[in-house]
């Protein structure tokens, strides 16, 4: 058939049983050929590839697609399959595995009958279902979760045989078969039957069978083809919302249960976090000092939920978390100023540059406000400091021979007087003869171009033809600095938090081989460059920008090089999304080790994949999607805002925001879990025990119930130190769910009307509820650090449990003893209805501006997020202003005899305005014949 | 927790579940395993965990869990290895089904089950037993677990399924398998010659 590509191997014998190879000639194999069916990416098929390469038994292999039948009687394909001797077909894995052995001279006995067993009841189906999260979905973290009941087991059997295998001294079919199932979960993971399993994996047989199969995409393009697993059916697609009966199978040692019930018992400690910050913050000796960035948003634009999840929420969080951690921690961020998009917008707006900067960088700035991003400093990159610190890396990069001096062609518009950015120019696209090419891209072929490429291009400003001419351009030298910048990505890598994407995208980079670049442009709004050579050339954003970051420390603190010439007391965090990885791990830090004095480089590199919106990309210029400063508007509470995007954040696969998912989430997730448990348990308090925490004396129940918690605990601060902020928002949900299971089993309301001694234990559970409740709101803090504080007021907690819980691997104590008074509990969510979340869906759904201004058109200041369906008062308001304003403009150019052309590309602004005026005013403009606008 | 004997660790919320006592099918089944293959002293049998794995007490050596392998113990222990087959192929068709009745048949869906008996019938076309020509353990698990499939059938159905019910009505009269389990009646000759019914 035409997909199998047919190749059937005689396997080489590869390992040596010590058992005599003689007896896998019996009989049966001799009377006719044996014949084995696997299919690529097929985990089941590793076991029986193993099975082989381990016996050495003589058998053609057969790779053949998924979709293909075998074995004649099966209506469903079924791999793998053996044809025997006998013209019979095997189609169970370990049947075929058993019988490799068999041949080979090892028949099973009980034991391995048992392992094998287990295996198939036990293990196989959590292991589907933990391949499906791993694989599919991408949840690589929840596999050990799955995962930890079947392999405590087998942890324990193998610790308490003396033997190095499950059925004794030699390998058996049962350590292949359970190697091979496990090997697609457990090759990357660190967990405890690894001397056993490492043992396999190095044998030399396993290793080539496990290339055979499951090599590269093949296993995630076989498991997308299977069906789900049951216990998932149910489910949400998103991160699971199932209770903790189907997913808790985890077992509760007594030894965890006494240590859980002895750290409850400490109580509070006296040493608190110092709850306000001592500005400026510098690093200090004995502390882990820890310098955190979020990538610079670019100023001309108002940031949009997935830039907001991608660099400065995410830090926020971890931000938030590192500090009650305890350490000593600076969060710094800013706007990216400089270039041609600033330029642009600047020209569309009718404003200079330093305006169009002015007005964003406030957008931006109360945006984050709303969305309670903490930095320690939000500064912007048009500073002074940035000229000093970029000029001072410059010098020394050129003085270090980094820099190299190239010409480049490039389109310059004489009536202008500027060379044209790609943007600005407009022409025939050299491939499709599209008349409308950009400079850099066609939008209709989609071709990338290089803008002296075009066929009659034109300057965007003035429409007059542009010449070539060439200019002289500085670049750094990267290929030089590439065997440095190797050396120390290998460090840093490998010791530092790098997500994966980022060490991926690094890496092909590196392997496609460094190129010097262009550091220098010809365009007026950057930092110039000192060099008096390139006068009148200023830095290329690329290179400019990441300088940023330590120039906005310097308008912070003058000792601003305590945190970035001090790799050994600093560790350095990045947070971005993956479009901007390699200006982090290649570029930037090339900059930085030419310059050669003592730079802290990054040391962890957090990038997140992209966030969709319903499925679809947020796109300004289409209206779709939610835009920083629009989700207040829509009533919805911060925290349930950040809660969400924390909940879908692109952690390890791109990601989705839906306004359905969200009103689940905020009704499933925060109302009814965890919302209802801390409720119920501070109700409670204050209904059956005058607002008193009762006595609480702790029985089994409770100590196993501590210890869950506890294991939760862990488990969220393990992942946060590993910045899987997502990953560890799930223990928090599960912590309130055993909680929930936990009131409801005891029903404290029934007991409460009972005797002496269920009146004591209505005392209990209300008590340990309402702890684990205070427990939550810490954990919270990150995340919601509003609902996380007022918990922590209706609980009246003192301040100290902050510092005390996520000490250490985590602690829970009891935190409001027997007699504490809690203050006056109140729900804290409410219920978004359906046909809320229908109008907001509407709203952002790709509608929100009519067609005529969907246009890249100028926009009035403010008023372009602004719904325009129709008649727009307030936007009518702020038009007939910006109207005003340009009229102002264009007056005083005028006055000013300025060139022709500016006065004309504004004139043409202020009639696009009043075009936009009347619309808003419900007039109805004749479309204006404008030759320079862009079709759509 | 107790090393072997944790086929189903006890878990946190086992303990929190109320799960209604039932009578343990698996025990009833190697009741009369034991029966058919004439072992003189009865086994003592337990459950483990939420799926109830039975558990084969033994002073001598370490229990041992899982029907098939408990199944496969006995036909050792009764010193009739040809039950499990008597080559390295039959050995591994017997396990094969074994495994198949203890996967696929056991808590199957209401889809799978038309599934299961049309690969069964189509399978067992030209075949007397499920490992060839001689009656194996496969045929007694297997019949035990398809038993309550083949009650539910319609007159119809069976006769869909002939093959199937050639075999089972053959196993369900060989000599002290049946034990535990009502006879099912199976009609040799068709009465609904097409499908239409």
């Amino acid at each position: 058939p035409k997909f199998a590509s047919l190749f059937s191997l005689i396997l080489s014998i590869s390992y040596n049983l010590n058992k005599a190879r003689v007896q896998f000639c019996n009989r049966e194999a001799a009377t006719g050929p044996m014949k084995l069916f696997v299919s690529e990416g097929n985990p089941h098929c590793l076991k029986v590839l193993a099975a082989l390469e381990v016996t050495g038994v003589h058998c053609g292999v057969q790779y053949i697609s998924h979709e293909e039948k075998v074995v004649p009687f099966l209506s469903r394909p079924s791999f793998p399959a053996l044809l025997l001797p006998s013209g019979q077909h095997l189609f169970s894995s370990n049947a075929i595995c058993r019988y490799f052995f068999e041949v080979n001279g090892q028949e099973s006995n009980d034991v391995s009958n048992q392992w094998l067993e287990w295996e198939t009841i036990v293990l196989q189906p959590v292991l589907h279902q933990a391949l499906h999260m791993a694989v599919v979905q991408g949840k690589g973290s929840e596999v050990s979760r799955v995962l930890q009941s079947p392999l405590n087991f087998l942890d324990q059997s193998l610790s308490k045989g003396s033997m190095p295998h499950l059925t004794g001294e030699s390998v058996s079919v049962a350590d292949v078969i359970l190697w091979a199932a496990l090997y697609p979960v457990l090759s990357d993971s660190s967990l405890f039957v690894r001397a056993w399993f490492d043992h396999l994996a190095a044998m030399h047989s396993c290793q080539s069978a496990a290339q055979k199969v499951l090599q590269g995409k093949a296993m995630k393009n076989y498991m997308q083809k299977q069906s789900v697993p049951q216990s998932f059916q149910c489910r949400d697609t998103q991160p699971s919302n199932s209770s903790p009966a189907e997913e808790g199978e985890r077992a509760v040692s007594e030894e965890e249960m006494e240590a859980a019930t002895l750290t409850w018992r400490k109580g509070l400690t006296s040493c608190s976090l110092a709850t306000e910050r001592q500005h400026p913050l510098l690093p200090e000796e004995g502390k882990r000092n820890i310098l955190l960035t979020s990538a610079l948003p670019y100023v001309n634009n108002v940031p949009h939920l997935g830039n907001i999840i991608g660099c400065v929420l995410s830090a926020d969080v971890f931000s938030r978390y590192g500090r009650l951690r305890g350490w000593n921690l600076l969060f710094v961020c800013g706007t990216d100023e400089y270039g041609t998009a600033t330029e642009n917008k600047a020209r569309e707006e009718g404003l200079t540059p330093q305006q169009i900067c002015d007005k964003y960088h406030a957008v931006h700035s109360s945006i984050y406000k709303w969305f309670q991003i903490d930095f320690d400093f939000f500064g912007r990159t048009t500073t002074e400091k940035q000229t000093e610190i970029a000029q001072d890396i410059f010098w020394r990069l050129h003085k270090n021979g980094f820099l190299v001096e190239d010409t480049v062609e490039q389109l310059r518009c004489e009536n202008c007087q500027r060379f044209l950015a790609d943007r600005f120019v407009e022409g025939t696209c050299p491939h499709c003869s599209y008349p409308e090419a950009r400079g850099d891209q066609c939008d209709k072929c989609g071709r990338l171009i290089n803008a002296v490429e075009l066929r009659e291009p034109q300057c965007k400003v003035c429409r007059q033809t542009p010449i070539i001419r060439s200019s002289k351009h500085l670049f750094l030298d990267l290929p030089k600095l590439e065997r440095q910048l190797e050396q120390w990505l290998e460090k840093s890598t490998s010791t530092g938090d790098w997500t994966a994407n980022a060490k991926q995208i690094t890496r092909s980079w590196i392997r496609d081989g460094l190129k010097p670049r262009c550091i220098t442009r010809d365009l007026q709004w950057g930092t110039p460059v000192p060099h008096p050579d390139f006068k009148e050339k200023v830095f290329y954003v690329w290179f400019d920008a990441p300088i940023g970051y330590l120039s906005i420390t310097a308008s912070y603190t003058n000792e601003w090089d305590k945190w970035w010439k001090n790799p050994q007391q600093v560790e350095l965090y990045n947070f971005m999304a993956k479009d901007n990885v390699p200006f982090h791990s290649v570029v930037f830090p090339c900059s930085l080790l030419g310059a050669q004095d003592n730079y802290t480089l990054v040391n962890h590199l957090v990038a997140t994949e992209y966030l969709n919106y319903e499925d679809t990309k947020f796109s300004k210029s289409r209206g779709v999607g939610v835009f920083g400063d629009m989700a207040k508007d829509t009533g919805i509470p911060s925290d349930v805002w950040r809660f969400y995007l924390l909940y879908v954040r692109p952690e390890g696969q791109d990601s989705a925001f839906s306004w359905a998912d969200m009103a689940l989430k905020n009704n499933s997730e925060l109302l009814n879990n965890l919302g209802n448990f801390i409720n119920r348990a501070g109700m409670f308090v204050t209904k059956f025990f005058e607002g008193c925490v009762p006595e609480m004396d702790l029985q089994r129940e409770e100590k196993k119930l501590l210890a869950v918690v506890g294991w939760e605990l862990q488990q969220y601060i393990q992942l946060m130190d590993k910045v899987r902020i997502r990953d560890a928002l799930k223990h928090i949900l599960n912590i309130s769910r055993h909680g929930n299971q936990y009131i409801q089993v005891n029903e404290p309301w029934k007991k409460i009307k009972g005797g002496e001694s269920d009146r004591r234990r209505a005392g209990t559970v209300t008590g340990v509820s309402v702890n684990i409740a205070c427990l939550l709101s810490v954990m919270l803090f990150p995340y919601m650090p509003l609902v996380s504080q007022t918990i922590r007021d209706q609980l009246n907690a003192p301040q100290s449990c902050i510092g005390t819980m996520l000490q250490g691997t985590g602690t829970f104590v009891c935190a409001l003893s027997a007699g504490h008074r809690i203050g006056t509990v109140s729900p804290l969510f409410q219920k978004l209805e359906t046909d809320q979340i229908e109008a907001l869906k509407k709203r952002f759904g790709g509608q929100q501006k009519p067609a005529q201004s969907s246009v890249s058109a100028p926009a009035a200041p403010g008023a372009e997020v602004k719904v325009v369906g129709g008649v727009d008062p307030e936007k009518a308001e702020q038009l007939t202003k910006a109207v005003a304003e340009q009229g102002e403009k264009v007056r005083a150019l005028k006055a000013q005899k300025a060139e022709k052309d500016v006065i004309a590309a504004e004139v043409s602004k202020l009639l696009e305005l009043k075009k936009h005026l009347a619309l808003a005013e419900g007039k109805n403009a004749a479309p204006a014949p404008q030759t320079g606008k862009k079709k759509k | 927790m107790g090393g072997a004997s944790t086929f189903q660790p006890i878990t946190l919320v086992s303990d929190w579940r109320s799960s209604p006592s039932v009578t343990n099918m698996a025990l009833r089944e190697l009741a009369s395993l034991e029966k058919y293959l004439g072992l003189r002293k009865p086994n003592k049998y337990s459950t483990q965990g939420d799926k109830k794995t039975p558990v084969l007490q033994n002073n001598a050596a370490p229990p041992l869990l899982g029907l098939v392998t408990i199944a496969c113990h006995l036909v050792k222990e009764a010193k009739r290895p040809e039950l499990l087959g008597d080559s390295a192929e039959s050995r591994a068709v017997v396990q094969q089904w074994l495994e198949y009745r203890v996967t696929k048949v056991d808590n199957c869906s209401k889809e799978d089950i038309k599934i299961i008996l049309k690969d069964l019938n189509l399978y067992l076309h030209d075949r007397v037993f499920l490992a060839g020509n001689r009656f194996t353990v496969a045929d007694v698990l297997m019949y035990y677990g398809l038993h309550p499939l083949i009650v539910d059938l319609t007159v119809q159905e069976k006769e869909q399924f002939t093959n199937v019910s050639r075999w089972f009505d053959h196993i369900q009269h060989h000599p002290g398998v049946r034990h535990h389990l009502p006879p099912v009646a199976v009609l040799r000759n068709r009465i609904y010659t097409s499908r239409h019914h």
